[in-house]
């Protein structure tokens, strides 16, 4: 059976594609270094548009409209610009500062000046392709953790790790002003207070285990990328993941928040760029269950328990809920044997 | 030629006669949002039946991103546990059949796993064109990201905005009853063509223009420049006349085109299908309508409803006439956010009979959206799913009943109409993991009224039947009338009554077959089984109390003409109250959801 894979890896190629979702420009070459909060691409992807009616300012017909035009399709304009006259009395000024994007039955649309769309470029890296007038690819090396939930924000920083153990809870005697500036792991966070006093510490990001259901909403308005690697509730880190974290503290690594989306494949993750040496290979994103993979349990009764698939029975067995279902029998930390829906695990890679 | 074989009813039946004397093997492949399903169905001893099923996670979206490796996988699947190849040495499906018995005969494919289409429609009036709009587009799996109407007022540049940042895949146009006002429709024609030239060329929608006929080609001259114009008979021809059957059809091609170019491995689907690959939702829909026409005389009006992780469809029919809705966005994996958005958790909650905390059926619920795929193994999290499902359930024919005819026979204004049967799919109901569970949660989310058979579609079978209609209808007609493949829950007598708790409502006389009769005193607020085994038949004869109605009117006694057949539950009796209602006192609603479960459990 085909099986998910999650990345938690001390050390791997990443190949990250990031696209406008509209033509814009491409700012950076191939070959050039980049890192993650660096601007790769930029568009106009949600212009606004403001409608000036030629025909009714100058008391013509929409179709006759067009002889009176002074300006064409791609002029700059100014508000109160000149853009139609009509004998001595009759004009059309422009409504707003902008561009002319379309002329139709009379009617001038003016795109507005507006805020472009900047794309970032999530990770440290190497530009190893453009599309030209869409982005770029990203290739880098180093140890990779995805998460499952990001509020959509990608910022880098040292990594600083308050969390002691995969079950810690993220809470304000946490927050320690030596660390401002970082990227903290913290554990668990079901404390409100917790979440909002860490903004004056202006961390460069968060990565938690797990997050109160709760909490999302001020999650998402936090000023730095939040990761959550584990999902809702309180979950622990896995200990693949805080192995990976633990043993980096320090090091710069980049948190791109952006949310879970099954049908583009991006989902949140963060990086620790580490020197090239050699061309580790891109880990597989599906694979096939087969015994001796490391997994990640999703749901209970061990929620992120991580452990070895040590066999695969045939045909389906049944669960406490009664449910029949294909398996893993799956070896957790300290021998513990657990039967294991397969829809319920993914590999570690 | 002669006048015989130009006759087409003719020719129709001499080709339903070869069909059920040459029998043909069908598979169907089914690309849902979290599995893809291959299922095989041929001939054994002159009759078509279901041989097995073969599943496998669905590709479609990353990281594949591409729908024939998850197919490969069912079919791999399938193969082995029915023991027929189906592919050839280069991984291509053998379709027809060889001589050796490898392969099918025909294949039909139906797709759900998909993103829904973003649309934009476009309607003169708001309760009018735009409401027949509205009604189309909630057929297939669609998010409607924008309405635009004259009723809204809205300034041109507001209209050009929406449309601009909202990038649709579709613009359905649908101003003006024939022979009504046109400046108004062109007035919409002209803001649209402004905002598509906006768009990059590969981001331009198709257009549907299904409005006032005499502009049709004044619409498309304007528009066909910058994108792919596609007109249709009006969706509301005139003001209480709506027609959505011909824009229906070209939905559902710009459903298939779109998604066949976006997704790799459909388009070769689509090609082994015969260019037929279908909304699943439009199959159901297919089911319901053949359901709805075959005891017209008896119960001319069926419901079929299917739960899926990302989407529900309701599919009704009166007498042929199909109401079909699909709510993209509503169901139990992805989907649970709309649930969320649209009911409290204590909506949820109250349908769980064991003590969960509420925090956790709220983790359990975000959790599940990031994990569509996962398995409730443990107890608490199957009781949560199945209390999603109600939920869901009764979201969907809430919204959806809106679009029943107003005619359609109902013994409460607030409930479902008659309907006769009830055909329920999706995995959370139809796979869960005791009969008695199913039948509950059906009964809980649709409170069926009168006397109504409930059937279980445990395979999925109905959208493949529905997509393979058209090349193999003598296989249709003979598994949907098959109980093993459609099980028969049995038949609900539920009275619309108002009384006390303990009271009289109803005595039931049921004659079986064998000449032998039973006389079942029933109470308000029972849930009770009457014996009748499988596959056997009994007419019923009852008496109601308390102005209790079962279909022929308050307090008024019925005997049933033709007789019912007996599912695994015998006959079973609601009479718990129509409304349904659950004590609010958390404890008395606990026991009561156990003493409900243990009546369907004996």
């Amino acid at each position: 059976m085909l099986a998910p894979v999650t990345h938690v890896t001390a050390l791997a190629r990443i190949r990250r594609r990031r696209l406008l979702p509209v033509p814009g420009v491409v700012k950076v070459r191939a070959g050039q270094t980049v890192a993650a909060t660096d601007v790769v691409a930029e568009a106009i992807a949600a212009p606004e548009y403001a409608v000036l009616d030629v025909a009714r300012s100058l008391g013509v017909l929409p179709e006759k409209a067009n002889g009176y035009l002074m300006r064409q399709v791609g002029d700059t304009l100014a508000k109160g610009d000149l853009v139609a006259k009509r004998g001595l009395g009759r004009e059309a000024l422009s409504t707003a500062d902008g561009r002319i994007a379309a002329i139709s039955n009379g009617q001038v649309l003016i795109e507005v000046r507006s805020k472009p769309l900047q794309l970032q470029a999530g990770m440290p890296g190497t530009v190893a392709e453009v599309t030209a007038d869409y982005g770029v690819t990203i290739e880098a090396v180093g140890a990779w953790v995805q998460g499952v939930w990001g509020n959509g924000l990608i910022n880098s920083g040292n990594l600083a790790v308050m969390a002691e153990d995969p079950n810690d809870r993220f809470t304000t005697d946490k927050l320690d002003p030596s660390q401002r500036g970082t990227v903290m792991l913290g554990g668990y966070c079901g404390d409100r207070k917790t979440l909002e006093n860490s903004v004056e510490l202006q961390l460069r990001g968060l990565i938690l285990g797990s997050l109160a259901t709760a909490l999302i909403p001020l999650a998402k308005r936090m000023p730095y990328p939040v990761l959550v690697l584990e999902g809702f509730g309180k979950l622990p880190i896995n200990a693949a993941a805080f192995k990976l974290l633990s043993t980096n503290v320090g090091r710069d690594i980049s948190v791109d928040a952006e949310p879970f989306d099954r049908f583009t494949g991006e989902r949140p993750e963060a990086v620790i760029g580490l020197p090239a040496g050699g061309t580790p290979p891109i880990p597989l994103d599906l694979e096939l269950f087969r015994t001796g993979q490391r997994v990640r349990m999703s749901k209970a009764p061990r929620p992120a328990a991580i452990g070895v698939i040590k066999s695969l029975p045939a045909g389906l067995q049944r669960f406490p809920s009664g449910l029949r279902a294909a398996a893993a029998e799956v070896e957790l930390e300290g021998n513990e044997m657990l039967m294991v829906p397969l829809a319920n695990i993914e590999v570690i890679g | 030629m002669t006048t015989h074989d130009q006759d087409p009813q003719a020719s129709e039946a001499r080709e339903l006669e070869r069909q059920l004397t040459t029998p043909r093997s069908l598979l169907a492949i089914d690309v849902g949002s979290v599995n893809t399903r291959a299922l095989l169905f041929d001939a054994v001893e002159g009759r078509y039946r279901f041989l097995a099923a073969g599943v496998a996670p669905t590709t479609a979206g990353a990281p594949m991103f591409d729908a024939s490796e998850g197919v490969r996988h069912a079919l791999d699947t399938l193969e082995s546990i029915s023991g027929r190849v189906l592919t050839g040495a280069e991984e291509q499906l053998l379709i027809p059949s060889t001589r050796d018995g490898s392969g099918a005969d025909n294949l039909a494919s139906t797709l759900s796993g998909a993103p829904p289409l973003k649309a934009v429609a476009v309607g003169l009036l708001e309760r009018v064109s735009l409401e027949s709009a509205l009604n189309l587009l909630g057929t297939s799996y669609v998010n409607v990201v924008e309405t635009i109407s004259l009723s809204k007022r809205r300034r041109i540049e507001e209209q050009i905005n929406a449309i601009v940042k909202q990038r649709p895949d579709l613009v359905l146009i649908a101003g003006g009853t024939d022979g009504g006002a046109n400046r108004s429709v062109l007035n919409l024609v002209n803001a649209l063509g402004m905002a598509i030239s906006l768009l990059p060329a590969a981001q331009r929608p198709d257009i549907i223009f299904a409005g006032n006929r005499e502009l049709a080609g004044r619409v498309k001259g304007f528009l066909e420049e910058l994108t792919a114009v596609h007109v249709t008979e009006n969706l509301r021809p005139a003001l209480t006349e709506e027609n959505l059957g011909p824009a229906e059809t070209l939905l559902t091609d710009i459903f298939r085109r779109r998604h066949a170019n976006r997704i790799l491995g459909l388009n070769e689907l689509n090609t082994w299908s015969g260019g037929n690959l279908q909304p699943t939702a439009m199959s159901l829909g297919r089911i319901a309508r053949f359901l709805s026409l075959l005891q017209a005389k008896e119960s001319p009006a069926a419901l079929a409803v299917d739960v899926g992780a990302s989407s529900t469809i309701v599919a009704a029919a009166f007498n042929g006439d199909l109401r079909l809705r699909t709510f993209a966005g509503l169901g139990v994996g992805e989907g649970l956010k709309t649930i969320l958005e649209q009911c409290t958790l204590e909506q949820i909650t109250r349908w769980l009979p064991l003590e969960i905390d509420p925090v956790y059926v709220l983790d359990y619920i975000q959790n599940k959206t990031l994990f569509p795929a996962t398995l409730p193994a443990e107890r608490e999290d199957l009781a949560i799913e199945q209390a999603l499902a109600r939920e869901a359930i009764r979201l969907a024919v809430g919204a959806a009943s809106g679009r029943f005819p107003r005619n359609a026979r109902r013994l409460h204004p607030d409930l479902l109409p008659l309907f006769d049967p009830i055909l329920v799919s999706g995995a959370v109901v139809a796979q869960a993991p005791e009969l008695s569970q199913s039948l509950l949660l059906i009964l809980d989310a649709l409170e069926p009224t009168g006397i109504q058979q409930i059937i279980l579609d445990k395979n999925n079978l109905a959208p493949a039947l529905g997509a393979a209609a058209p090349v193999n209808p003598a296989l249709v007609t003979q598994l949907l009338l098959d109980p093993i493949s459609f099980l028969n829950l049995g038949y609900v007598i539920a009275p619309v009554v108002d009384a006390r708790p303990g009271a009289q409502v109803l005595r039931i006389r049921i004659r079986y077959e064998t000449g032998h009769s039973n006389t079942v005193d029933v109470a308000m607020g029972d849930l009770t089984l009457i014996p009748l085994p499988s596959g056997r038949k009994a007419k019923l004869e009852i008496d109601c109390f308390h102005r209790a109605d079962v279909g022929a009117g308050p307090g008024r006694s019925l005997k049933m003409s033709r007789p019912i057949v007996g599912g695994p539950f015998g006959v079973v009796v609601d009479a718990r109250g129509r409304p349904l209602h659950l004590p609010t006192n958390a404890t008395e609603r606990l026991e009561t959801l156990r003493r409900w479960h243990h009546a369907l459990n004996r």
